[in-house]
């Protein structure tokens, strides 16, 4: 019944995507797109969340007469994929909340507008789909989709690398997949997902599945060192989109790599789960570190996708590592942990694009060198992206401090594996996820205050205006979620129990039930912790502060220029920037991550010239991984290409030679 | 019900109370170390209250969030002080927040205050904030990895649980310990902007870090920050105090003479923590802030080789 439904909705959003192409002229089409996005997400929202807090664990399958025609089409609607449809559709709805007012600004919209609505119905589509030929088809649908939408303005020179980049990274994921489930389907052919999950797979296949799984889903979520593409072509897009594409779309990345790894292939051994942590934690640190040196606003969001795909990881990584050793209430934990965190970054990352955008509306400007002191002309925008930054840097009473504690409370119960490799990987990628929380809150640190605080470095800056209505209200309503799930984590970790049911066959305690609504993972006397009294006790002891002195002692103020050690200096341009914010962080960490070089270019004594500071970055993965590739795809491109003017004889016989040696392979595999 | 209520409430007035002492305390250490005279220990109070009865003089392009700050540093640093077993364990909140919350409590505020340092657009809030969030994202980590170490050991990120466990006869010297305790004070003595890290009583420019970020505020503002940070130097001498020498702590429930003998250990505890460090203060020099990674990643190792021991052998 609800696959049904959400199938209608799909329709709906694809058939919006077509009005969209055909009405393209017409001057409403802007606002109907939106309008219609926003009532079918939230419809279908709401149709996933009643599924999986009252069907539970149950599932739904429905299998359509389209496709290939000895496989058909089939959905199925679970604990894991209700989930992610509803991460999907809250993002989509307020994308398109979002969409109704920063649209109007939109230069060109025809190049958005069909777009818009046909890629959240591909992501609804990849998470439904239940057989390898739907899930690619879907998968694929949604990169194309999300490509159109990267080279929106396809005029801008970086948008254009941007889109070639990730369209490249995009096949190349698909490709991984391709054969990810041609190695699972077997040598019958099996491509419905529910016959991969009776057969049973042999260990060298599982680990050549993981590998490829990684490279495939983990390229789209943006795995270090798969993540290039993710910071050029995130921002490249209108802001809606680059926070569906950041907070949405590498969540169904996450989905592609649960499904896989964690439902198709079955049991997993406990080095893949090395893998995965390893990954995990490399992901969070470095993304964080690419982070804190960019100094565009949209950019740094961009790359802190990838820090928290690495929390996320991380997460995964744990549960498999625990579901290996049969610690099955551990391996529920670290999985609760890791849907939380998708969760709650489907919802920060979003806010904040949406306030990047709100800042790109209305100084035209995503250099935070060139923008500061918005707090005081855009209020509202200041007030959400501010709620968000507390959020994403894991800070109390928010929701992104909830699932980092879970995430390392799930670390405390690994001393009990019993594998060497797990036992020293374990507290090497705590550290690293402790490091890069922290390198987080640095870095919003920066983000905020070089963008909203202090005075404004340009006019543009100086004469922003506070944004439309529908932007400020898709902001603040997710600012509201950030606090709710952070002071009610317990409801939203017992609507993520079916899901580990589903998948582990056990569940974190039920929370909602203990007193005072904490939350405890394992056992109270182990650990708990409770958002609502901890914002209580810092409300009423702030409120208190401030009732005391202001009853009883002064509440004189007088405004005066600032003090500045006596030597204020009005030209704005003496402010701490963005990169000399960074400076300390890039000498401690910088010079060995990023090669990091500073150069001082001192005139003599009597010339007038300007001293001048040099910074120099390199970035060692492009430059080690893709570099070397690309020179080695022309290389071999310039040396096959006498195969482009050969007879026709010869081809056939190149198409025959190929067909044998596939056959052969074919035998030797059966 | 009534009475856990109370004790509770005590610990909060207590550490509100005590933390302008200690600072008082080790002021007065210092001096006598340095054969100053030295102000009375009481002096941190009557600042305090001369600064709330002044006038409030605030930067022309300050916005409201400069002004809601100070509010929220003190608020946070509160509650976190307020968590910390002082004289008693298993107090009625304590289950509200365990030692990783109480560090990102305490992550909260610099978070503000840092953010304070760059309102107003000046270099040296500048300066200053972005020194803290370098010094932080070092110190954050190690703290973390301390609290593994004894999660480890004690089976519980409880703070309460911890300090009862550590408590007990069971522990016994361990390795591990010894290298989260001496990361733990490293860590202590970054945080509170201390020498060799920082100097508490410079205004020094190019030296100062903490009082680089708070540079701008005056008045009420100031002394709620000033408290803030009395309050932060309390609850780490309280925090290794009932980590690593627990004696003396009334367990929950307990009479009131036990109490009153846990508030006499506490004060002892406070005054032996305040005289090391001012000894330790006198005996070093201000280090290059630069130099400050090194003596953090000192820390960060420390606690992660702690850590790791502990997964390679509980008994170490």
């Amino acid at each position: 019944m609800h696959v049904a439904v959400i199938l209608g909705c799909i329709a709906g959003l694809l058939c919006g995507g077509v009005l969209a192409l055909v009405l393209k002229r017409s001057s409403h089409i802007s606002w109907m797109t939106y309008v219609a996005s926003m009532v079918i997400c939230s419809f279908t929202f709401i149709t996933a969340l009643t599924s999986l807090l009252t069907a539970g664990g149950g599932v739904e399958t429905l299998t359509l007469p389209l496709g290939l025609p000895w496989l058909g089409t089939h959905f199925r609607l679970d604990a894991l994929s209700a989930f992610f449809l509803i991460v999907v559709n809250l993002g989509g709805a307020a994308a398109s909340l979002y969409g109704l007012g920063y649209g109007r600004h939109e230069p060109a919209p025809h190049r958005i507008l069909p777009f818009f609505p046909a890629f959240l119905a591909g992501m609804n589509m990849v998470v439904l789909a239940d057989d390898a030929f739907t899930f690619l088809l879907s998968w694929e649908f949604m990169s194309l989709t999300s490509w159109a939408l990267v080279m929106a303005h396809h005029q801008e020179r970086d948008n254009v690398k941007a889109g070639y980049v990730y369209l490249l990274m995009a096949s190349f994921g698909t490709l991984a997949l391709l054969l990810a489930f041609g190695l699972l389907a077997g040598p019958a052919g099996a491509y419905d997902f529910a016959a991969m999950r009776a057969a049973e797979h042999s260990t060298t296949l599982q680990a050549l599945t993981l590998a490829l799984v990684l490279l495939g889903a983990g390229s789209k979520a943006g795995l270090v060192p798969l993540h290039v593409w993710l910071p050029l072509a995130h921002p490249a897009a209108p802001s809606h989109v680059s926070a569906l594409m950041s907070g949405v779309m590498t969540k169904v990345a996450v989905y592609g790599f649960i499904r896989i790894i964690f439902d198709l292939v079955g049991e997993p051994t406990w080095w893949a789960s090395m893998v995965v942590l390893a990954l995990g934690g490399i992901t969070a640190v470095l993304g964080v570190l690419y982070a804190l040196m960019q100094h565009d606003l949209k950019r740094l969001l961009a790359y802190h996708t990838v820090e928290n795909i690495g929390i996320i990881y991380i997460g995964l990584g744990l549960a498999l590592a625990f579901q290996a050793n049969a610690m099955t209430l551990a391996a529920a934990l670290a999985l609760t942990a890791a849907l939380f965190h998708v969760f709650n970054h489907s919802l920060f990352k979003s806010l904040l694009f949406f306030g990047a955008g709100a800042v790109l509306n209305a100084t035209h400007e995503r250099d935070m060198e060139k923008l500061g002191g918005l707090i005081h002309r855009m209020p509202y925008t200041s007030f959400a992206f501010l709620v968000g930054c507390v959020a994403i840097s894991a800070l109390p009473p928010l929701n992104g401090f909830v699932s980092e504690w879970l995430t390392f409370q799930a670390i405390l119960q690994s001393p009990q594996i019993p594998q060497w490799g797990l036992k020293i990987m374990v507290p090497a990628v705590g550290g690293l996820l402790a490091l890069s929380a922290a390198l987080a809150s640095a870095c919003f640190v920066k983000a905020f205050g070089v963008t909203f605080l202090g005075r404004p470095r340009t006019t543009a800056a100086e004469q922003a205006r506070e944004v439309d209505r529908f932007s400020l209200a898709a902001m603040f309503i997710f600012a509201a979620l950030c606090l709710a799930a952070g002071v009610l984590p317990g409801y939203v970790i017992d609507s993520l129990s079916p899901v580990s049911l589903a998948l582990l066959n056990d569940r974190m305690p039920v929370q909602t039930s203990i007193s005072w609504l904490s939350i405890v993972p394992i056992a109270e006397s182990r650990s708990s912790y409770n958002g609502i009294l901890v914002l209580g006790f810092i409300a009423f002891s702030a409120c208190l502060a401030v009732y005391v002195i202001h009853r009883f002692a002064s509440h004189a103020l007088r405004r005066a220029p600032a003090w500045d050690c006596g030597r204020p200096d009005a030209s704005p341009a003496t402010q701490y920037s963005a990169s000399s914010f960074a400076q300390p962080i890039r000498r401690v960490f910088g010079t060995l991550v990023f090669r990091a070089r500073e150069q001082v270019e001192m005139p003599p004594p009597g010339d007038l010239r300007p001293a001048r500071l040099h910074v120099s970055l390199r970035d060692l993965i492009w430059e080690c991984i893709y570099t070397p590739i690309a020179a080695a795809v022309n290389y071999a491109a310039d040396h096959l290409n006498y195969l482009q003017f050969q007879t026709i004889r010869r081809y056939l016989s190149f198409v025959f030679f190929t067909l044998i040696t596939l056959l052969l392979l074919l035998t030797i595999w059966t | 019900m009534i009475y856990s209520l109370f004790v509770q409430g005590a610990q909060m007035a207590v550490v509100l109370l005590l933390a302008p002492l200690l600072t008082g305390f080790v002021r007065k250490m210092k001096s006598r170390l340095l054969r100053r005279r030295g102000a009375s220990i009481f002096q941190p109070y009557r600042d305090l209250l001369r600064l709330m009865r002044k006038e409030v003089v605030l930067a022309e392009n300050a916005s409201w969030l400069f002004r809601v700050i100070p509010y929220i540093v003190f608020a946070t640093t509160w509650v976190a002080a307020a968590l910390v077993p002082t004289f008693a364990t298993g107090l009625m909140f304590n289950w509200t927040a365990d030692l990783i919350a109480l560090i990102a409590l305490l992550g909260s505020a610099r978070f503000f205050l840092a953010l304070a340092g760059m309102d107003v657009g000046t270099s040296f809030g500048g300066i200053g904030s972005s020194r803290e969030v370098m010094i932080a994202s070092l110190a954050e980590p190690a703290m973390l990895l301390v609290v593994f170490t004894l999660a480890l050991v004690a089976g519980s990120t409880q703070l309460s649980t911890v300090a009862a466990y550590m408590a007990s006869p069971e522990v016994g010297l361990r390795v591990s310990l010894a290298l989260a305790m001496f990361a733990l004070i490293m860590v202590a003595i970054a945080e509170n902007s201390r020498i060799p890290v920082d100097n508490p009583a410079t205004h020094l420019e190019l030296t100062m870090i903490h009082e680089a970020m708070v540079l701008e505020y005056s008045g009420r503002h100031l002394a709620m920050i000033e408290f803030a940070s009395s309050l932060k130097l309390l609850l780490y001498a309280s925090l290794i105090a009932s980590l690593f020498a627990p004696w003396g702590l009334a367990s929950a429930g307990a009479g009131l003479a036990a109490y009153a003998f846990g508030v006499l250990v506490y004060l002892t505890k406070l005054a032996v923590a305040g005289y090391l460090l001012a000894l330790f203060e006198t005996a070093v020099a201000k280090m290059r802030v630069f130099r400050v990674s090194e003596f953090l990643s000192a820390a960060l190792m420390l606690g992660f080789l702690a850590a790791l021991l502990l997964f390679v052998s509980r008994s170490l």
